[in-house]
């Protein structure tokens, strides 16, 4: 018997290598991949909630959110590739023209 | 009841005339501005001849409601209008004067640049000198009061584009602005314990008090702060330094505000207000004490003047000491009877010396003048008929009046009229010296057949015309001149004193103005007696005596004057260089006024634009208000400057500081969850 | 006992699987690290009673986006990042700032959530259930992501799309 807490907990952790990774890395695609971490974390406390509460919208809002996880993760990608063209570099220090 | 006698029409036209002349002057014709003027003043004039006919018919005072203006509470002003003996006195004589001046003016400023203005203030004047005497409340005649000391500023910065003109017309308003302060705390100390400031009601209210009351210090105090508004109006020490300036104002103006009428409003203003002055006793001391003050200082300041009209404005100065004086032994018809007689002789002299300067094409400085007598002969004789007026040499006006006022003086204190004894010496000398300078001896001047002389001050500019040299001036001019010299002979003959066998009319007129409830055993005590002794048969013969030495006394010292000024500016006339020489000391003083001006320019002016330019300026307006709007903006642009590095086009930045917040939000919602 | 036996397991290789992704600096490393990650994840979502879920966290997440990235990697050559100062510093804040905050978190949640203990399969989401939930109380938020998933096609073609060449010498 797994206390919901625990899988709160790992959801946090989840959560929280997510924002990590967010901040130290300088790779435009890793930076991504923590965004998707993240994401994943957050489902999964939606399922632990879901099961404690027996009420399945949790799964389906987990649905929900991995549908819009693949098109943000499409879009994304597109602008990447696009940037890429140009700016010739995946450091996103170096995508640093909109400043004042 | 009385009739109406739409007593409100009286500064009413003169008021229309100025608006006319103002508002389309500047298109008119010069003959069509001078008509508008003359009419609505002579009108003016009318109005107030045919109130004189109705006059015996009237019950006194006569009062006319026109409109209210301020109904606060239970305090009440209204536009309404006071018609007594008092009133129809200075109502003659302003609207007279002021006439004969307005004609005189024509000639005068015929040839000058802002004719139309010239008139539009000079009737304005009229309007707010009319309203002043006709008032019958304080608030109403406060109105009057400031009005003449707008016009006065008006017209004596009349050629505003000289320094010294536009300097003379601030001085006189600001200096005017003290004495109105003063008048002003009277009158709030008037509304907060009698509740109103009309004359029928306060005096009514006043004379229940009587001297021994707590009332006394309350009356004294209004009493004082009426007469520094009074020593501002009038010219008394210490706020008469604005009148010497003042004759940077053409020579009409001069004659109109600053000797006949303008000045005069303080005199009537105490006269008026008898009823507050007679039961403060302490107060009635200070005004006699000012007044014979002011008329000596005056007078011997007048004395080493060599401008002409600067002579006739210290003797403007002391003469109103000597009016100051009467009221302040509680002679007030004897202050108001010199009040005319000098309106008449001071407002000639002053016309006549206009139109000796308008003769020498601008001269006024003495020493350049002499032998006029044969070239200006209409002027020497009416100006001459005004010096001896001045001088007080009988049967002349002021004879009458300053005799009237010296006897009053010595009842009151002997030391009043020793002064106001050599006051009169002086005023003789200075008077008679200016005679001998400008109309006897030899033509000391530079102008010979053509027209030019120097420009001074108060004069109209050079007139290059074509008639040559030292001319008579024009008929317009010259009747007012003759007007007023007639009055000045015949004008004291209504107060002759009845030790000589006259009847004293004018001060019988005046009595039920000047009749206070008090009884006549308290007016003995003030000194403020019918001086004229008739307070037992015995008496009388005996008190007419001593009256008719001290006149004896006082047409001796005048005619001292006269022979002294003979000797010392026809006879010998290298004399007054020689005493003026061993009175070195003394004498630069005299000339220099004393060095009052120096001294409030040091003591106050000087501080006053000083602290207002360090603190008021540069401390509070720079420093503070600027400040604050400059500095905030400033900070603004200090703050957005230091926020822009946020948008660093870094994006990991951005998304820390997404981080932080985020964080920052949910470790708050925690909180209050927890709570 | 089981349960939380196979909990602990996968919980610990989906929290390996996180930190490699930090760790390695080759973008290749860290999104084979990240499919580990799904995979164990999917293998919780069962130990929820979730299998559906699972089986569309395998498919669309580990099947199909992370399939894209890696495709994008290729694509891009992307090479490995430096080491530079500021990634240095960034790493010596960084992680002790995120373990901190996690032991924090964890603390927090664990004293003072409820200690309800969630039986394995506990919720037995079988398609035909959530399909009945997706299409009828969740109808409207379907219809609309499916906008939104067309709208991202196509957004992405554009973006993606090679600049037709306006001028032979001009440059995008």
């Amino acid at each position: 018997m797994v206390p919901l807490s625990y899988y709160l907990v790992l959801s946090g952790i989840l959560f929280a290598c997510g924002v990590t990774g967010f901040l130290i890395k300088r790779n435009i695609i890793t930076i991504f991949m923590s965004i998707e971490l993240m994401l994943n974390g957050v489902n999964l406390s939606f399922v632990a909630f879901a099961a404690q509460w027996h009420q399945l919208s949790g799964q389906v809002f987990v649905f929900f959110v991995m549908v819009v996880a693949a098109a943000e993760a499409t879009v994304g990608l597109a602008i990447i590739i696009a940037v890429f063209r140009t700016r010739e570099t995946l450091n996103v220090d170096q995508v640093n023209l909109l400043k004042l | 009841m009385n009739p109406n006698l739409h007593l409100w029409l009286i500064p009413l036209l003169p008021l229309i005339g100025a608006a006319i002349n103002g508002a389309f002057g500047k298109r008119f014709s010069r003959q069509a501005v001078t008509g508008v003027a003359l009419l609505f003043c002579g009108a003016a004039f009318a109005m107030a001849l045919w109130v004189v006919s109705q006059f015996s018919s009237l019950a006194l005072p006569h009062t006319e409601y026109v409109a209210t203006w301020i109904r606060a509470g239970t305090f009440q002003a209204d536009f309404a209008f006071y018609l007594d003996q008092l009133s129809l006195v200075m109502l003659l004589i302003v609207s007279g004067v002021g006439f004969l001046i307005h004609i005189y003016s024509v000639g005068y400023m015929w040839e000058e640049g802002g004719y139309y203005r010239f008139f539009a203030y000079l009737n304005l004047f009229m309007f707010f000198m009319l309203t002043l005497v006709l008032a019958s409340n304080y608030l109403l005649m406060f109105i009057g009061w400031e009005g003449v000391g707008l016009a006065s500023y008006l017209l004596i910065g009349f050629w505003f584009t000289k320094d010294s003109a536009a300097s003379a017309g601030k001085k006189a308003f600001i200096v005017n602005r003290i004495g109105d302060f003063g008048f002003l705390i009277a009158l709030f100390l008037l509304i907060q314990h009698f509740g109103s400031l009309d004359f029928t009601t306060v005096f009514q209210k006043i004379s229940r008090f009587s001297p021994e009351t707590a009332g006394a210090e309350l009356l004294t105090a209004i009493a004082l702060l009426l007469m520094v508004g009074a020593c501002g109006k009038s010219a008394q020490i210490p706020l008469y330094v604005w009148l010497p300036d003042a004759m940077e104002g053409p020579t009409p103006v001069s004659a109109l505000i600053h000797a006949a009428t303008m000045v005069t409003a303080g005199v009537y203003m105490v006269a008026r207000s008898h009823v507050i002055f007679e039961r403060a006793p302490a107060a009635l001391t200070v005004v006699a004490i000012i007044g014979t003050l002011t008329a000596l200082f005056a007078a011997t300041i007048g004395v080493a003047q060599t401008d002409i009209k600067k002579v006739l404005a210290y003797s403007t100065i002391s003469q109103l000491g000597y009016m100051f004086l009467a009221c302040g032994v509680a002679a007030f018809s004897a202050g108001i009877f010199h009040l005319m007689t000098h309106a008449f002789f001071k407002g000639l002299l002053f016309l006549a010396a206009g139109s000796v300067i308008h003769a020498l094409g601008g001269e006024q400085d003495m020493r350049h003048m002499g032998g006029l007598r044969t070239k200006i002969p209409w002027t020497f004789w009416t100006m001459t008929a005004g010096t001896f007026a001045i001088a007080g040499i009988p049967p002349f006006a002021g004879f009458f009046s300053k005799d009237e006022i010296l006897w009053r003086a010595y009842q009151a204190s002997w030391i009043y009229w020793l002064i106001g004894l050599s006051t009169a010496f002086l005023t003789s000398f200075y008077m008679f010296r200016l005679w001998f300078m400008t109309f006897f001896g030899d033509y000391r001047g530079d102008l010979e057949d053509h027209g030019h002389g120097a420009s001074h001050a108060g004069a109209p500019a050079p007139h290059g015309h074509g008639h040559g040299g030292i001319h008579e001036s024009p008929k317009v001019m010259l009747i007012p001149l003759m007007i007023l010299a007639v009055l000045s002979i015949v004008g004291g003959w209504v107060g002759v004193p009845e030790s000589m066998y006259g009847a004293n009319h004018f001060e019988r007129f005046l009595a039920p103005v000047f009749h206070s409830t008090t009884s006549s055993a308290e007016l003995e005590q003030t000194g403020a007696t019918d001086g004229h002794g008739l307070t037992g048969e015995g008496e009388q013969r005996t008190s007419y005596t001593a009256e008719r030495l001290f006149t004896g006394i006082s047409v001796a010292a005048a005619l001292t004057g006269l022979y002294l000024a003979w000797l010392l500016y026809l006879r010998r006339p290298q004399l007054p260089q020689k005493i003026a020489r061993s009175l070195n000391g003394f004498y630069d003083m005299v000339l220099h006024k004393y060095y009052v001006d120096e001294f409030y320019a040091t003591i106050f002016v000087k501080p006053l634009i000083d602290g207002s330019r360090t603190i008021l300026w540069h401390g509070i307006d720079q420093g503070v208000i600027d400040a604050t709007v400059d500095k905030s903006a400033e900070e603004a642009l200090d703050v957005s400057d230091t926020v822009r590095h946020m948008e660093s086009g870094n994006v990991r930045s951005y998304a820390s500081w997404v981080a932080i917040g985020a964080a920052a939000v949910i470790a708050y919602m925690i909180w209050v969850a927890s709570r | 006992m089981l349960h939380l036996i196979l909990f602990s397991v996968f919980g610990l290789v989906c929290v390996g699987g996180a930190v490699n992704l930090l760790v390695q600096s080759h973008p290749i490393n860290s999104a084979l690290s990240l499919i580990v990650v799904m995979g164990s994840l999917a293998v919780e979502y069962l130990l929820l009673g979730a299998e559906f879920v699972a089986a569309v966290q395998v498919i669309v997440y580990a099947g199909a986006i992370m399939v894209l990235f890696v495709f994008v990697i290729m694509l891009l050559n992307a090479g490995e990042e430096e080491r530079t100062k500021g990634s240095r510093v960034s790493l010596l804040i960084g992680i002790p700032g995120m373990i901190m905050g996690s032991v924090l978190m964890a603390w927090v949640l664990i004293t003072h959530s409820g200690t309800h203990a969630v039986e394995a399969g506990a919720l037995p989401g079988a398609p035909r259930e959530i399909a009945q939930l997706l299409f009828h109380e969740f109808l409207l938020p379907f219809e609309v992501t499916s906008i939104l998933v067309l709208i991202a096609i196509m957004g992405a073609v554009v973006l993606a799309a090679r600049p037709e060449p306006l001028q032979p010498e001009g440059k995008n």
